[in-house]
């Protein structure tokens, strides 16, 4: 598919210059992206799942290569994986259903406890996906009463069993629905500001003075959200020194008619025992809650610490998880601060808010266990 | 002595009459200025008649506790009356008596303040004697009493109290501090009336300039004996009264006992105490009720200096829009107020820079008010051209020396008294040019020290001189030979591989680092920088051209640059004597990160920069540089996001330039004294006065 390498060497190119900046329009960039290679995959007869799995994975490895500081594309990478993974497990599933219902249709009771006995199995394999979660655990309640079943390679084992025709045209299905979920998923970056952005009411109060650091647009959204409810409140904007974004985010506020007031960033602390919240959006966010942030946003958030103000990092969806726990990677390029979790007061999020804590839950809500070293795989 | 008790029990309900009769004899409410220190003086003088009668031996004590009430300079004259008139030679007591006689509403209201400050301060001998007379708990327990007595009365005494409370309130700390001697405690008392009466001498020496000693003779007047007494003549009365008290003090031993004895006495006193209060208090109160709207500049007078320690200075809050338009009108700088101001620093003065700098430079052959020198300094506070503390603080001294070497005293006045307004004026110019910074204020406290300490005796030229080699010698003690020190101290602290991390530029850190590297110490400098004012850049090419290995940075990289940070050594523009180190702004930002990751943090700061003002956040006092700055990045983008909305009122620029340390994120203070912890500063403000 030359098309597609075309494809991904432009995008590589495009992301190595910087023309693609800020994780949501990366992220955005990246998913359509792999939603071209899926739908140019061929389609091989066995095991569709895997080649679609390789081929993603493949350009996934171009593409982290390109910027490896750019952290949303290898989430959305790692978000594609697991969906395929997903609805691979999924129509299995589907197929073991539909061969328990074809065999044996007669017997009642036998159909009731195959019946069961697929319910369970899509079961054990949703929780091979994701470890219990507070609401898969509500989700599972019945099935969980009903009995444990042997786990997902059932259903794996079970699904190449299948006659060529039947798996051709599941193949086609899973492809199908591979795409429809990155269409999801493009669809979410998209809402990704607004649903945060909704919460905005529920955190800031009249007459709050707010402090932040350079420019996000998450955080810019958030307060216009604000602004928009009728809520008055200021704003002190840290111009975020190497680039400057401060004067951006203020010209913005300044725009819809928010009190704003640009401030130097080594004033931040003679400032910060006079702001109500900090908010500031992130880079990206560590399973262990640690929080990687344009650089400055450390100083930050330790004078808000000191002073006891509350420090709260906006979360796009596609900003979760660089995984593992070990919190500070050392960023090469001060670019960027990491922000230890102790700091962190809360994380907003499309799903509403979070203590750092929690983070480690999210993450694993969004990525398979297996993808979660796709770089390390592919550069040793 | 027994027989003495009822008697003064006996006169107090009279005193008490004395104080509801007289108010409405003599205080008509609405009153202009200079009618006002008349009428006040007056009252001063229709209310001490009691007193002065009852000079009798038997009635020494109400003097004293006038002096504690807040008339200060009799204060010292009849201190030592009840000490030593009582228990010892007769003839002592008589002098002092007469003195008192004769003197006194004159020495109440006339005396040139400089001797009464001075006269309490540098008499260690009468210092010393009524410490001995007066235990501790009688000093501080006073002030309480004359509160509470106060308490209740009516509004013109609850303005009396609290303009002993806000005279008194730098020294309110004192008596706390594990330093407290008797002498301190004893200065408490005082400083209510003293810096009253300062101010009422000083607000008729600054309004009507001329006509100041037509109005103290007026104020005089109502002493019939008195012809009207030269400075001079009064100063001889006032030393022939030292005299006496230092030959009273002689007796020290005898006092000692007498002590004993008298805290068995202090009961009755207070309550006499009590009593005589309330009618010089009236006068308190209307001497500075009207002189405080003016207050500022008064406050920050020459003679003050002395008790100044006791007493900072309140400062000029620009919020307050009655005060700010009379400045305005003193003002030779032209100065508009900039727009969109943040309205957390209304009280800081900002105005639009640049204006005012060509104004002031044509205006240069116009102002023949201060002196060309002055002028000059002033112009560089202005352009930015010297700006630093101790840079700042040398070009005022010499600018001053200057001045001085070409000062002749105009006919008619003292030497000493018209030198200290011309120095102030010429600092009022300083700050409408630049905010004092407070090594400035440390200096120009010492200078007018010095001033007022000059002998009398002493020739023009002599005074001058001397003066002249008082400024030389601040500058190389204070100045630069106490950073050599500090740099020898510090130096002790870099070892070979250290990596240093310091923020902006300081002449002293500068200094250390250049030393460390003569002395061929192997270590590597990381240099933290932020905008505006991008000090950093110039402490980076220095450093470079030395030879050194640098590392240049921005504050928003200071976590991640300090991993390799060993020691952070800081400049400070002041240390607050609560340990706060005021410093430029950002230095609390790096102080702070280097503890998140455990790097000492070592400030260094000349002893003459330390000051007894506390402060705990960086916005009750601060100085506001020119916000156009924060607009303009040069070489950069940025420069031009804001450019459109200057004009909208929603957008408002701060331009800080300085910030408080907390203590406690500062491991070390680096002083010409030594190497002292934070914790200690409390202890230095007070050993190491400024001058």
């Amino acid at each position: 598919m030359p098309d597609v390498q075309a494809l991904v060497n432009d995008f590589v190119l495009k992301i190595k210059r910087r023309k693609i900046e800020g994780s949501q329009a990366t992220a955005k960039h990246t998913a359509e992206l792999l939603r071209q290679v899926v739908s140019q995959q061929r389609i091989t007869y066995t095991n569709q799942a895997a080649s679609l799995i390789d081929a993603v994975k493949a350009v996934g490895e171009q593409l982290i290569e390109a910027n490896p500081v750019e952290l949303a594309i290898g989430n959305i990478v790692r978000r594609v994986l697991h969906m395929i993974r997903e609805e691979n497990v999924s129509s299995a599933m589907s197929a073991v259903e539909e061969l328990a219902l074809g065999s044996d249709d007669d017997e009642a009771e036998h159909d009731n406890r195959m019946g069961l006995s697929a319910a369970a199995v899509a079961a054990a394999a949703r929780s091979t996906l994701r470890a219990p979660s507070l609401q898969t655990l509500l989700e599972d309640i019945p099935d969980s009463a009903t009995a444990p079943h042997p786990p997902s390679s059932g259903g794996d084992s079970e699904g190449k069993n299948k006659s060529a025709a039947e798996s051709s045209s599941r193949n086609k299905k899973l492809k199908h629905d591979v795409i429809e979920a990155i269409n999801e998923l493009i669809q979410e970056i998209d809402t990704c500001h607004e649903l945060i952005s909704a919460q905005a009411v529920e955190h800031i109060h009249q007459n709050e003075v707010i402090l932040t650091l350079g420019h996000s647009r998450t955080v810019k959204e958030f307060l216009f959200a604000a602004n928009e409810k009728k809520r008055s409140f200021r704003v002190f904007v840290a111009e975020g020194a190497p680039r400057y974004q401060g004067h951006v985010l203020a010209k913005e506020l300044v725009g819809k008619g928010l009190q704003t007031t640009v401030i130097t960033d080594s004033a931040v602390f003679a400032m910060i025992s006079r702001v109500n919240m900090v908010i500031v959006g992130a880079h990206a966010i560590m399973a262990n809650g640690g929080v990687i942030a344009p650089v400055g946003i450390n100083m930050v958030a330790l004078a808000a610490q000191r002073h006891a103000v509350p420090f709260v990092v906006l979360a796009d969806c596609m900003d979760y998880g660089q995984l593992g726990d070990s919190p500070p990677i050392r960023v090469e390029n001060p670019a960027f601060d990491y922000v230890a979790p102790k700091l962190v007061s809360l994380f907003i999020t499309d799903m509403g808010g979070h203590s750092p804590s929690y983070v480690y839950r999210l993450i694993a809500d969004y990525y398979s266990a297996e993808d979660l070293v796709v770089r390390r795989k592919s550069a040793p | 002595m027994d027989p003495r008790r009822p008697n003064r029990t006996v006169s107090d309900p009279k005193v008490r009459q004395v104080g509801f009769v007289t108010p409405a004899a003599t205080t008509p409410p609405p009153r202009s200025v200079s009618d006002a220190l008349v009428s006040s003086s007056s009252a001063a003088a229709a209310s001490s008649p009691p007193t002065g009668t009852s000079l009798s031996p038997v009635m020494i004590p109400p003097p004293r506790h006038g002096a504690s009430d807040g008339l200060p300079a009799r204060g010292t004259v009849p201190l030592a009356v009840p000490n030593s008139g009582s228990l010892l030679r007769r003839d002592n007591l008589q002098i002092l008596v007469g003195a008192h006689d004769h003197n006194e509403t004159e020495v109440v209201l006339g005396t040139p303040p400089m001797t009464s400050p001075s006269s309490r301060i540098h008499d260690g001998v009468s210092e010393f004697s009524d410490n001995a007379s007066m235990s501790p708990w009688y000093g501080r327990s006073d002030p309480d009493k004359l509160a509470s007595s106060l308490a209740g009365r009516n509004s013109e005494l609850m303005m009396s109290k609290s303009v002993g409370a806000g005279g008194g309130s730098g020294g309110g700390h004192t008596p706390k501090s594990p330093l407290t001697t008797a002498s301190v405690v004893k200065t408490l008392p005082g400083i209510s009336g003293t810096s009253i009466f300062i101010l009422n001498n000083l607000h008729l020496s600054e309004k009507q300039g001329g006509a100041l000693g037509i109005q103290n003779d007026l104020a005089e007047a109502p002493m019939p004996l008195k012809e009207k007494t030269t400075k001079a003549e009064r100063r001889a009365l006032q030393e022939a009264q030292r005299a006496a008290k230092a030959a009273a003090k002689e007796a020290g031993e005898a006092l000692i006992h007498f002590l004993e004895f008298y805290r068995g006495g202090v009961p009755a006193n207070t309550q006499q105490a009590k009593s005589v209060k309330p009618s010089q208090k009236k006068d308190a109160p209307q001497v500075t009720a009207p002189s405080v709207s003016s207050e500022k500049k008064i406050v920050d007078r020459p003679i003050e200096k002395d008790r100044k320690k006791d007493v900072p200075p309140p400062r000029m809050q620009f919020d307050d829009k009655h005060k700010v338009e009379k400045v305005k009108r003193r003002a030779m700088v032209n100065q508009f107020e900039a727009k969109n101001r943040v309205e957390l620093f209304r009280h800081l003065p900002q105005y639009i820079h640049g204006t005012q700098l060509p104004d002031l430079e044509a205006k240069f052959f116009q102002l023949d008010a201060v002196h060309p020198s002055v002028y000059k300094v002033g112009l560089h506070y202005l352009s930015g051209k010297i700006s630093g503390g101790n840079a700042r603080c040398i070009a005022m001294l010499l600018a001053f020396k200057e001045a001085i070497n070409d000062y002749s005293t105009p006919p008619e006045k003292a030497f000493g008294r018209d030198l200290t307004t011309k120095i102030s004026s010429y600092i009022s110019f300083l700050i409408e040019c630049r905010p004092l910074s407070i090594s400035m204020g440390n200096a120009i406290k010492f200078l007018k020290h010095r001033i007022a300490k000059l002998p009398l005796a002493m020739s023009e030229s002599d005074a001058k001189l001397s003066l002249q080699s008082d400024i030389d010698r601040f500058i190389n003690e204070k100045i630069e030979i106490a950073d050599k020190v500090i740099v020898r101290h510090a130096v002790a602290k870099i070892r070979d591989g250290d990596v240093l991390l310091t923020y902006g530029l300081s002449s002293v850190v500068e200094m250390i680092l250049v030393y460390a590297h003569e002395l061929g110490k192997d270590f590597r400098v990381v240099i933290v920088d932020s905008r505006p004012k991008l000090e950093g850049q110039v402490l980076l090419r220095r450093l470079i051209a030395k030879g050194l290995n640098c590392t240049y940075t921005h504050i928003n990289a200071i976590s991640y640059i300090m991993h390799e940070a060993k020691r952070v050594f800081l400049g400070a523009a002041s240390v607050l004597s609560n340990g706060t180190v005021y410093s430029r702004v950002g230095t609390a930002c790096v102080a702070m990160v280097a503890k998140a990751f455990n790097v000492p943090v070592l400030v260094c700061c000349e002893a003459y920069k330390f000051h007894e003002r506390v402060q705990l956040d960086s916005i009750c006092f601060n100085e506001l540089g020119d916000p156009d700055v924060i607009l303009k990045v040069p070489g950069h983008v940025a420069s031009n996001y804001l450019e459109g909305c200057v004009d909208n009122d929603n957008l408002q620029l701060l331009n800080l330039n300085y910030d408080a340390t907390p203590s406690d994120y500062v491991s070390m203070i680096i002083t010409d004294y030594g190497m002292v912890s934070c914790t200690l500063m409390l202890f230095y403000g007070y050993v190491f006065p400024y001058c």
